[in-house]
């Protein structure tokens, strides 16, 4: 319980009210025949003690990436979490405050909101980035309607297998209400989208590819970007802030604008959410952008401060012509992700980038080295590379995985029914030399279940 | 003691060389096997991002949080947005390790307390709701929103009716109809009547068989509960119409009005408002919705089942009818578990005490603010009241935006103004159950005050913060919307 009055402060509340009861308030507003008649149905009212023993004794129910060694990707990352993100988003001054609507009194949120989208124009490499959007899914979804806005009258809009499985299935649901047409490209025997280039045409809107790409391959998006600008076309990348250590930036390799999932630069994994959509664009589209903007400006005295601009995009200005229906963003996200930033800097960026890098190389060769295994996808992955069963026993495998103490991977058959025979595996920085060759051994030795296919 | 630390940028504070986080050092055995990435796809250095040691970010951060007020630090009445009490115990019970690094892929074998605490959740709402499908997925209040239209689309789809409008209140928040046009709709406007309700006669003359829904907040965002609600969602459902409701004031109606029972087919919830997020300077928030059964199948995928046989649960992918995904993985989660852990600190009869103090609080405020200011609609209210800074306007030229900025100079976050649009001069007051009787009359006590002041000092108001009146003219003109080391 969190509530303040005494039955003293009720009484002379009520007197000041000239009301007998707070139900004769109530009845006054409410109608009878909309009134709930009876007492909510719920669990009755625990103490804090209680309660943590409760969500403890649940907790304890579920393995997690502290439990276990986390090899799962897929979007989500177990990377490191330095102890100075969780003191400074857990100030009360950022996370009990809300959007900076009084800008006098919310300059610590603002200043921290233009912090980010420097950091983030600096991550990508283009000129104008927002304060932020739900999850990277959802940004992804975002800059295609961006696109599609932008290059009026064209409904086509281009991406690849490779791209995340569930960022398509969002961008299906929401195209669904926009009256436009989807094209998907298959991946190709390298696990990459060279198959875009072709479906690219005078009616596209935009491209969405993914780089690295949900199998961890890097695509060639300086070529598509080519052909999509060639056309007429917008190029929306969707990228990993961690690679931008050692890869090119979207803005680099000719991106009109590029999404991220934010998750990796400091947050929890939390299974799945609060997550942050990162979103920036070349600067000349900045009126197109979605989601909140921190700008900079001067007071009534000349000293430099900020401010939320750029709002008559939004839907508190225009409503139905608004250019999102977006009305919160990510911020304490966002303020994690920039404390995180500002802790690695560009070397920071850089180490984890090729220890990502250098440790998924490391644990793919020892994992091929089992001829149980192999990689289907030939050629450069960045932080992740998709394993193939031989013996054909995906799930069964990372269950066994799960009982010696792995989060072994992810199964792709739920989104690629014909790779039912294969995961994905990922490797980021905080996992060691010891834990890797622990883990390719341990996959190894799993006993197999049926007959080997092939070889 | 006022924060004066200076407020540079960390780009302004970056020094070449220095730098916080340290890597182990990568094991040879490691390195050799560094297969080099394709030299085309390398940049040649990192991205510039700012160098500095780790005692320099902890001090940026932390004195700029020093000027913002916050609930933990003011009372913060911005109506509409409830800005109530976070309680701390939620934020420990998120951050165990059994909840807060639990992957999103896992499989459900590895995840049952999890999603038996998500699946209670789910429960809950609907027994609070009156309507028994809850979708836990969507994002925020706005994305709940967008997703019930998607679905209220695909029931209409699915019965060969061809309905293309939406239906919102004059007095909506400005995501009712933007989320309506993402939908795929086009929208009309409902207007209210004198008494701030929605106008029956203008309503039934906008009903007919092209409207799929109406939209409607109740209470209202005059924080008043519409007495005709019964005969608004009759009305809506006889011409074959769908209700939604936008559980943005849920708050005032806890255990006292369920939609369901009056007549609303959708809601959203907005968990960071009504069940303590917290806000986390604009976000992240949650937007769970409740439906109907007949809606049910139509929800986004996945949705949590539990077995009962086996008291095991499951994420249920195989749902032919779902309208799909609106976001990637199960949701945002983090600030469910907090509504959960808010729900069971209060149980049934708790919740509903909180939307009575809630009442109290607002109607306790509003016997004090009517002396101060025109309160147009009445001298009752539920969670909130919308006063007029009219009549001041007109006899000194004083606005809402002056009293609200002067207002902060006596240490109050300002209540929100120029909304709902309906009321001119509107200034919206929102105290939530978590403020005492003391912080209110201090409250009511600085607001008389303020309008006894001289109109030249509420113009050029706040002075006692660090900046004043934003120059936003200037701001929108000639966007400075990152830092520039040529600026």
């Amino acid at each position: 319980m969190y509530l303040f009055h005494t039955e003293e402060d009720r009484a002379a509340m009520l007197a000041s009210i000239g009301a007998a009861s707070i139900d004769e308030i109530i009845d006054s507003q409410v109608p009878a025949e909309a009134r709930f008649q009876r007492t909510l149905n719920l669990s009755p009212m625990l103490s804090e003690m209680e309660l943590q023993r409760e969500v403890q004794a649940a907790s304890q129910q579920n393995v997690s990436a502290a439990s276990h060694v986390c090899f799962m990707g897929g979007g989500a990352y177990d990377h490191f979490v330095p102890a100075a993100v969780d003191a400074i988003a857990s100030r009360g001054e950022y996370f009990t405050s809300y959007t900076p609507y009084q800008a006098e009194v919310s300059q610590g949120n603002l200043q921290a909101m233009f912090e980010y989208e420097t950091l983030i124009t600096q991550l990508t490499g283009l000129g104008v980035s927002n304060a932020s959007l739900y999850d990277g899914g959802s940004a992804a979804v975002e800059a295609v309607i961006m696109a599609l806005a932008v290059a009026k009258g064209r409904r086509r809009v281009v991406t690849s297998a490779a791209v995340h499985p569930e960022y398509r299935q969002i961008l299906e649901t929401y195209l669904r209400g926009l009256g436009c047409e989807l094209v998907i490209a298959p991946y190709d025997a390298q696990g990459t989208s060279s198959g875009m280039l072709s479906l690219i045409d005078d009616q596209t809107a935009c491209v969405l590819v993914q780089h690295p790409n949900f199998f961890g391959r890097l695509e060639e998006v300086a070529e598509i970007a080519a052909a999509a600008h060639a056309a007429g076309a917008l190029v929306v990348q969707s990228f990993d802030p961690i690679s931008v250590g050692s890869l090119k930036r979207p803005g680099d390799l000719g991106a009109d604008i590029a999404v991220a999932e934010g998750q990796c630069l400091g947050n929890p994994l939390a299974f799945g959410g609060p997550y942050l959509g990162i979103m920036a664009c070349r600067s000349e589209l900045v009126r197109k952008l979605p989601g909140r903007i921190a700008g900079q400006t001067v007071d009534r005295r000349g000293k430099r401060c900020w401010v939320l601009t750029l709002q008559t995009r939004e839907q508190h200005i225009r409503r139905d012509k608004a250019t999102s229906n977006i009305c919160s963003n990510q911020t304490l996200l966002a303020l994690r992700s920039s404390v995180y930033l500002s802790l690695l800097g560009p070397r920071g960026l850089r180490e984890t980038a090729e220890h990502c890098f250098a440790k998924t190389q490391f644990a793919g060769r020892r994992i091929d080295q089992n001829e149980r295994f192999s990689l289907p996808f030939a050629g450069p992955v960045f932080k992740e590379f998709v394993v193939k069963d031989h013996a054909d026993g995906v799930s069964s495998l990372l269950a066994s995985m799960v009982r010696q103490g792995y989060l072994a991977g992810v199964a792709l058959e739920r989104w690629y029914p014909e790779l039912r025979d294969c995961f994905l595996v990922a490797v980021t920085e905080r996992r060691t030399r010891s834990e890797i060759e622990a883990y390719s051994q341990a996959l190894a030795a799993v006993p197999t279940e049926g007959v080997v296919a092939g070889a | 003691m006022r924060n004066i630390q200076s407020t540079q940028l960390l780009f302004e504070l970056s020094k070449s060389g220095r730098r916080a986080a340290l890597l182990p050092a990568l094991d040879p055995a490691l390195k050799e096997s560094f297969e080099s990435l394709p030299e085309h796809q390398v940049s040649a250095d990192p991205p510039p991002l700012p160098e500095l040691a780790e005692g320099d970010v902890i001090r940026h951060f932390t004195n700029l949080s020093t000027l913002n007020m916050s609930v933990d630090t003011h009372f913060y009445p911005l109506g509409s947005c409830t800005m109530k009490y976070n309680p701390k115990r939620n934020e420990r019970l998120a951050g165990m390790p059994g909840l807060a690094d639990v992957h999103p892929l896992q499989s459900d074998d590895t995840v049952q307390g999890m999603l038996r605490i998500l699946y209670e959740l789910q429960q809950m709402l609907a027994e609070i709701s009156g309507l028994p499908a809850v979708s836990l997925q969507p994002a925020a209040g706005a994305h709940g929103e967008l997703t019930a239209l998607m679905v209220a689309y695909a029931y209409f789809a699915k019965l060969g009716q061809d309905r293309p409008i939406v239906l919102t209140a004059d007095s909506a928040h400005g995501t009712n109809p933007a989320s309506a046009v993402m939908a795929g709709f086009k929208t009309k406007t409902v207007k209210s009547n004198a008494q701030g309700m929605v106008d029956m006669d203008d309503l039934r003359s906008k009903l007919n068989d092209q409207v799929a829904v109406f939209m409607l907040t109740n209470p209202n965002t005059l924080g008043l509960f519409d007495h005709q609600i019964c005969e608004i969602t009759d009305a809506v459902h006889q011409a074959g119409g769908l209700v939604y409701l936008d559980g943005a004031n849920m708050n005032a109606i806890l255990g006292i009005a369920r939609p369901g029972d009056f007549g609303a087919d959708m809601m959203h919830y907005n968990p960071h408002k009504t069940f303590s997020g917290p806000h986390g300077g604009g976000g992240p928030g949650a937007g769970p919705i409740c439906v109907r059964d007949f809606l049910e199948p139509f929800l986004p995928s996945p949705v949590i089942e539990h077995d009962a046989e086996q008291d095991r649960y499951a994420l249920q992918y195989d749902r032919p009818q779902s309208i799909g995904r609106v976001r990637s993985f199960f949701g945002n989660t983090g600030i469910l578990l907090r509504a959960y852990f808010y729900i069971r600190s209060y149980g049934g009869e708790g919740l509903r005490r909180v939307s009575e103090d809630a009442v109290l609080g607002a109607n306790y405020l509003l016997s004090k603010v009517k002396h101060i200011l025109d309160v147009p609609h009445g001298d009752r209210c539920m969670h909130e009241f919308v006063a007029s800074a009219s009549r001041l306007k007109k006899q000194k030229g004083v606005s809402a935006m002056d009293l609200a900025k002067r207002i902060l100079d006596y240490g109050f976050h300002a209540p929100t103004v120029y909304f709902p649009l309906v009321v001119d001069e509107a200034v919206m007051v929102e105290p939530t159950e978590t403020e005492s009787k003391e912080t209110l009359d201090a409250f009511a006590e600085a607001l008389f005050r303020v309008t006894e002041e001289a109109g030249d000092l509420l113009h050029e108001a706040p002075h006692s913060t660090r900046v004043s009146r934003p120059d936003d003219v200037t701001a929108a003109r000639k966007p400075i919307v990152k830092w520039d080391s040529e600026q």
